[in-house]
């Protein structure tokens, strides 16, 4: 499933003396079964992007198109985007509210008005994926950890069977291991269903070990569209921006000051670890 | 003296079952004993529910040991007399900026904690000023809060803090919701204050990198304090931090593969800088 977004706009309060233009001309294509990482301040307008991409803000000017069709047209099928473009929001959790999990999990499947069976098949095999056990299923969401409690909210996305995945920050306020899960999970799902994943992050060492291409906002608009080692490459821009480098690229970046005649476009682990290795094998 | 002294410290939950009646206790905090002294920069890291935040609360006498005793400032937190004292001692930020800011000008919400415990108003704006100026937000003192990024807001919790005069600011997953740019801000400030006033910090993260700063860190699990140290010591022992469900910073993890695949590297490599010199290093000797 392909998204584009084309000329997008948007304006919070127009006609106001707080009028804000959050979005300003955003064109991009999203194509099927990429992996794409987008980042930018707080308040440069990835949130407010990615709301329109699944329909829940409309452009003040702009379209965009999933799958070729204009999902701004008046009859455009509302219910089947919600199906096919799933957004998980910052912290998920906070949006549980049925009286069990497995209840929770079957309200979006339900509201797409499949039958009752298929809502349940879809929400064992959601939980399943995201790894809750079957005697969770009828617990209070509220009684799970709140490690669980984003688990079982993405697993509300997920049995929706969306094709285009985006997620605002899925790791924020997770340990350690709670993020190499959650990678793995998004990671799986692209390799195993194919899914189209859109990923917001405020860690550049997230993105970089992840996404094969970046998209960077400020102040509304997209200011950079390259694959990962690309965008990386431009380090004092990404500065200004009030964004970073990964901490690998950084290492290479400092050896190269010191005189040490390394390459700079490492920016994942491996690469870095190849690069700098190389450095001994010369000797 | 130590600023705050835990002897065998434990918290527990109370569990209930639907109906309301008790099913059992979870221990949140299990046996902890610390001591940090005045002007120490202390982190705190630990998984999601290995008690951190708990033990936190303890602090400033949000919660109160179930068995054990705390000292903040040589006043037990279990004596209800000196509450207000404890509070003043230990300053606490939270996570989310927008849920700790009240005030509509920047200069009001600052004021709201030296109001609440009676200090004159001339007083007042003085520690306003100065608490704003130290967390470099001073020129912001007239704008409404709501119009702050979010690690300008963080800072303005801060000052809010610094106006009660703390000898101790705890800092509860304070950087989890800002961008890089607001992190580094944050941080920059904290350990400005710990280095030009003294003022002790502990900082609870789940970043591996901003524990880097600090002089010592405790690792907790399932609400035991299960190590302890110096960052480049207790990075050092990867495969335990990875056991508790962390992890180590960017720069050791690079450091730790490098050596894997045989390059001479001393563990414990923590900062970017020692990276650097100690490639550089054993780039000459080989």
């Amino acid at each position: 499933m392909s998204i584009i977004a084309d000329h997008l706009s948007y304006i919070y309060g127009a006609g106001t003396t707080f009028e804000v233009k959050a979005l300003d001309d955003v064109s991009f294509k999203i194509d099927d079964g990429e992996y794409v990482g987008l980042m930018g301040h707080t308040g440069s307008g990835k949130s407010t992007l990615v709301q329109h991409l699944n329909g829940l803000l409309k452009p003040s000017s702009g379209t965009v198109y999933v799958d070729g069709e204009d999902i701004c047209e008046r009859d455009y099928d509302i219910k089947k985007l919600r199906g096919g473009v799933g957004l998980v929001f910052q912290y998920p959790e906070y949006q549980l509210f049925e009286e069990d999990v497995f209840s929770d999990v079957c309200f979006g499947p339900k509201n797409l008005g499949l039958p009752r069976s298929e809502v349940e098949l879809r929400a064992y095999e959601a939980l399943k994926q995201v790894g809750i056990s079957d005697d969770c299923f009828y617990q209070s969401p509220f009684e799970l950890s709140g490690g669980e409690k984003r688990r079982v909210a993405i697993a509300g996305v997920l049995a929706m069977k969306p094709k285009v995945l985006i997620l605002d920050e899925p790791t924020a306020g997770l340990d350690p291991k709670g993020r190499m899960w959650m990678f793995d999970l998004i990671g799986k799902l692209r390799s195993e269903q194919g899914m189209t994943i859109l990923l917001i992050s405020h860690s550049m060492d997230d993105l970089a070990e992840n996404a094969g291409r970046l998209l960077v906002m400020d102040a509304g608009r997209i200011v950079m569209d390259g694959s990962t080692k690309e965008v990386f490459s431009y380090c004092g821009e990404l500065m200004d921006m009030g964004l970073d480098i990964p901490d690998v690229t950084r290492v290479m970046y400092m050896l190269r000051e010191r005189g040490v005649n390394v390459g700079t476009d490492a920016v994942t682990l491996d690469e870095a670890v190849g690069d700098i290795l190389k450095l001994y094998s010369g000797k | 003296m130590s600023l705050i002294e835990a002897n065998r410290v434990s918290y527990e939950y109370i569990r209930r079952d639907k109906d309301g009646a008790v099913e059992g206790f979870n221990r949140a905090v299990d046996e902890v004993d610390l001591k940090i002294v005045q002007g120490e920069f202390v982190a705190i890291i630990g998984a999601n529910g290995s008690g951190k935040s708990t033990l936190a609360r303890h602090f400033n006498a949000l919660l109160y040991p179930a068995e054990g005793t705390l000292y903040v400032d040589g006043y037990d937190t279990a004596d209800d007399e000196h509450l207000w004292d404890i509070r003043k001692t230990a300053g606490m930020v939270f996570q989310n900026p927008d849920n700790q800011i009240i005030g509509t000008v920047v200069e009001e919400d600052v004021a709201f904690g030296p109001e609440n415990i009676g200090v004159k108003s001339r007083e007042i704006w003085e520690r306003v000023a100065n608490s704003l100026k130290s967390v470099g937000m001073y020129e912001f003192r007239k704008h409404s809060p709501a119009r702050l990024s979010g690690g300008q807001k963080q800072r303005i919790a801060i000052a809010g803090v610094l106006a009660m005069h703390p000898k101790c600011i705890i800092l509860d997953e304070a950087t989890a919701m800002l961008d890089p740019k607001g992190r580094r801000e944050v941080m920059e400030s904290v350990h400005a204050l710990n280095k030009e006033e003294n003022i002790t910090v502990i900082l609870i993260t789940h970043y591996m990198d901003e524990v880097v700063g600090a002089d010592r860190v405790y690792v907790m699990d399932k609400g035991r304090v299960v190590m302890q140290g110096t960052p480049d010591k207790v990075f050092a022992r990867a495969d335990e931090l990875k056991g508790f469900g962390l992890t180590v910073p960017g720069v050791t993890l690079l450091a730790d593969e490098l050596r894997k695949r045989g390059v001479n590297l001393p563990a414990g490599i923590v900062t970017a800088e020692g990276l650097v010199d100690e490639i550089c290093r054993s780039l000459r000797i080989i």
